[in-house]
């Protein structure tokens, strides 16, 4: 991945959110969500300052990013699209679903489009599964959801 | 709710809100206001009805009336028929799928009837933002009775008497844990509730938070005094945002009422919680893996003994309890372990809430009461299967658990029996399948969900579940052997015998049981290379019928890879080669010609 660099402003936030969680080591997972909230994704160079903050090694910050899920090292699209696969959706066609948004955008789950306008990922129940499938994009929930409605779900964004 | 002489309900769960129940909310308030009605009728954004399938819901109290599929143009109707006229606004009504009759109120509705609702007593009831109505139903009165009338070991011999078992999963019995993390003597305990609901598909926990955060704030109070900690812990999924924020409500109101903080009711008694978020990984609802989370490291489980009553959070004597476990303490202590004992079967008392879903009609949240039958939950309460089909099996336990087939329909629910029949009660996914689901892909869809949840700390599991889902995706293309069949089945028993923790020793389940009870559809998999759900793509040929064919062309213009060909007003012939198998072309002929084979 290409190197990124910091802003002086952005290391500051870093070490401010490291400060307010008093510099533990025990709580690297709740300023690691801190600083994805701020951020919107976790690259190296974040996670080299967060390390030096809490006095852990790089490689102890980077352990817990890959292993959590939440957590991500690729920014993600102006548009996240997230596809539940949780069983119910599943169940009700969701795989369907997410064939139709990789083939609309011609991406991979995990995959930003050329423009940055989409990423698609997956993930388990959001708690909706009376409207199975459902797809997230950002924060709104599309129910029952059709391979046919992908089109016109995209449209809303494209040209916004 | 005294002064208001009407309350209309509306449902503010996760499925209602995605479906504009907010806007629904504040139409319903601005048309009370143009009617001057504002302190007659008062609107209250609840928690999850459970009726998911129908929302979002409105009901009005006192007169139990049920209104689904309300959309917020629907607000103006409402208010000028059923609350100034008192007409209901019939169109909104439920109808039952049986009879086709509209159904009044839901005293009346089948979702409603066979249900028992003990730990969402409150859910779709009260405001859980507003703890003063859950004051009002009895909140905090069992806290008081414990610090008041009761000492801990009576606590604790309340709760062993009341027969109550761990809701998360493995249905250890709630009071002997407490009685053995007393038991652990240290300068600091700590009481955790494990809110991490991993398995994918189901949805308790999250309600119980969402609807009614005060009943486990209330019973971890009761559980730290019964143990004798002061500090409680929420480890809570990071994408639950709405149950944070509900919960981090309830906190602050309950500080600021004196139920949590230093010396609770004059008793002496201190205890506080705190939230921990948890980031997305399956295995850290294992208790373990939970705790080192919370201490800011990977989640990764480690050997028992020592348990975490022994050895927890901090290395501290730690109690571990579920949401749901925790939301039926406060109504046992009110109403005492006899009551509670005489609901379920002789070893599994109380309720269980289950998520159901799938292809069912009625998807949603029930709570039922131990030793009801799979028949009772799908045909009666879950209005039977979608669009008429017949029903194939039912998944219980989601990753950890198996399928369950006609054969089981009559069997009483509880922890035993269906551990007995190959699957296990779990949190309480419950996911029903028609003759659509193909019961290998099944297998290979949980399994594949393992593999990528596997914390790798140990080989059975890494390695193991990954041969399984090897040979599973082996099947699925056609290219099984019987041979591999009795690899799945002696793999399966050795990663259940040696993996570190719950999940590789659950994880072959769907599996095993599959293959016991779907043995057929497997042979047929490897020896005909034909999957009859049409679910596994690459065992599959779409076919147009030249005879029904009348060339329409719809096909052909939505085939995205061109793969069929043929004149207007001719028979269309689809390329095997070409066909991605979308399906697409199906959907399409309105003249049934194409077909799977
Ligand atoms: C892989 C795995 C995942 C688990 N996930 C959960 C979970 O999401 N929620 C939960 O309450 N318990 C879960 N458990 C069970 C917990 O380890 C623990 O037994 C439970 O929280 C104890 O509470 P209870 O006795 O009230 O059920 C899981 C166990 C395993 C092995
Ligand atoms: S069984 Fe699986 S999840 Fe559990 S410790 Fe072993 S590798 Fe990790
Ligand atoms: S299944 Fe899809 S690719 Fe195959 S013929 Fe039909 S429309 Fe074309
Ligand atoms: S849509 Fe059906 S009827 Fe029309 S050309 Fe295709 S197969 Fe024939
Ligand atoms: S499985 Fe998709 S919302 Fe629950
Ligand atoms: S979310 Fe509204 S009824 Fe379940």
């Amino acid at each position: 991945m290409a190197k990124v660099k910091l802003a002086e402003s952005k290391i500051n936030k870093i070490k401010e959110i490291c400060a307010n969680f008093g510099n533990l080591p025990g709580e690297a997972i709740n300023v690691l969500h801190k600083v994805q909230g701020e951020f919107g994704y976790l690259p190296a160079e974040v996670q080299e300052v967060v390390a030096h903050e809490l006095n852990v090694s790089v490689a102890h910050i980077y352990g817990i990013v890959t292993f959590y899920s939440f957590f991500t090292m690729l920014p993600k699209g102006e548009h996240p699209i997230s596809v539940c696969t949780g069983t119910a959706c599943y169940v009700r066609g969701a795989e369907k679903v997410l064939d139709e948004f990789k083939r609309e955008l011609k991406i991979a789950v995990g995959e930003t489009t050329a423009d940055g306008k989409f990423s698609i990922s997956c993930l388990r129940c959001v708690g909706a599964c009376g409207l199975a499938p459902v797809v997230l994009i950002g924060e709104k929930v599309y129910g029952r959801v059709t391979p046919d409605g992908v089109k016109d779900i995209l449209n809303e964004y494209r040209n916004a | 709710m005294a002064k208001f002489k009407m309350h209309l309900l509306i449902c503010g769960g996760t499925g209602c809100n995605a479906s504009q129940s907010q806007e629904i909310a504040q139409n319903l308030k601005n048309g009370l206001k143009d009617k001057g009605l504002e302190n007659e009728v008062q609107v209250i954004l609840t928690g999850c009805f459970g009726f998911c399938e129908k929302g979002p819901i409105v009901k009005v109290m006192p007169d139990n009336t049920f209104y689904t599929e309300v959309k917020p143009e629907d607000a103006r109707e409402i208010i000028e028929e059923h609350v100034v006229k008192g007409r209901k606004v019939t169109r909104l009504l439920y109808v039952d799928p049986e009879n086709k009759q509209q159904v009044a109120d839901s005293k009346h509705m089948g979702f409603y009837k066979k249900q028992l609702r003990i730990a969402l007593r409150n859910c779709g009831f009260i405001d859980p933002e507003n703890i003063e109505e859950y004051i009002s139903e009895d909140g905090y009165s069992a806290l008081a009775k414990c610090l008041g009338e009761m000492k801990p070991e009576e606590v604790v011999k309340e709760i062993k008497l009341s027969g109550l078992r761990g809701r998360g999963g493995g249905g250890f019995p709630t009071g002997l844990k407490w009685e053995i993390a007393a038991g652990n003597h240290a300068d600091q305990k700590y009481v955790v509730c494990n809110a991490d609901e991993g398995d994918p598909g189901a949805f308790m926990d999250r309600s119980i938070l969402e609807g009614d955060p005060h009943s486990v704030i209330e019973a971890m109070a009761i559980n730290g005094y019964a143990i004798g900690a002061t500090k409680g812990l929420v480890y809570i999924r990071a994408e639950y945002p709405l149950a944070i924020k509900r919960l981090l409500t309830a906190l602050e109101q309950a500080r600021t009422f004196g139920l949590l903080g230093k010396d609770i009711f004059g008793s002496g008694f201190d205890f506080d919680i705190e939230l921990r978020y948890g980031a997305g990984a399956f295995v850290c609802g294992e208790e373990t893996a939970l705790i080192h989370s919370m201490e800011g490291m990977r989640g990764e489980p480690t050997f028992k003994p020592p348990f975490p009553a022994q050895e927890g959070y901090n290395k501290k004597p730690t109690n571990v309890n579920n949401v749901e476990t925790y939301a039926n303490i406060p109504i046992i202590i009110n109403k005492g372990a006899e009551w509670f004992n005489k609901i379920g079967t002789e070893k599994s008392k109380g309720t269980k809430v289950f998520a159901l879903a799938g292809q069912i009609n009625n998807v949603g949240l029930i709570e039922v009461p131990m030793g009801i039958t799979l028949r009772e939950i799908i045909y009666e309460i879950g209005g039977g299967i979608k669009d008429g089909r017949q029903f194939k099996a039912v998944q219980t336990g989601g990753p950890s658990g198996g399928c369950l087939t006609s054969a089981h329909l009559d069997t009483p629910i509880d922890y035993d029996n269906l551990i007995a029949v190959g699957s296990m009660m779990g949190s309480g996914g419950m996911v029903v399948m028609d003759e659509t689901s193909c019961m290998v892909a099944i297998a290979k869809f949980y399994l594949e969900f393992t593999v990528e949840e596997s914390c790798g700390k140990c080989s059975p599991c890494r390695i193991g579940n990954k041969r399984l889902y090897e040979i599973l995706e082996k099947i699925t293309k056609g290219n099984g052997t019987m041979e591999d069949l009795d690899n799945l089945a002696n793999l399966s028993r050795v990663i259940k015998d040696t993996a570190l923790c719950g999940l590789g020793q659950t994880s072959p389940n769907p599996v095993l049981s599959t293959i016991e009870n779907f043995y057929d559809e497997y042979v047929e998999h490897i020896k005909d290379k034909k999957c009859r759900a049409g679910v596994c793509k690459s065992l599959m040929q779409y076919v147009v019928d030249p005879v029904a064919c009348v060339g329409c062309t719809a096909c052909a213009r939505n085939c995205p890879v061109n793969a069929i060909q043929g004149e207007k007003k001719m028979p269309h012939v689809i390329s095997t080669e070409l066909c991605i198998k979308c399906g697409a072309c199906i959907e399409k002929c309105k003249f049934g010609a194409i077909s799977i084979q």
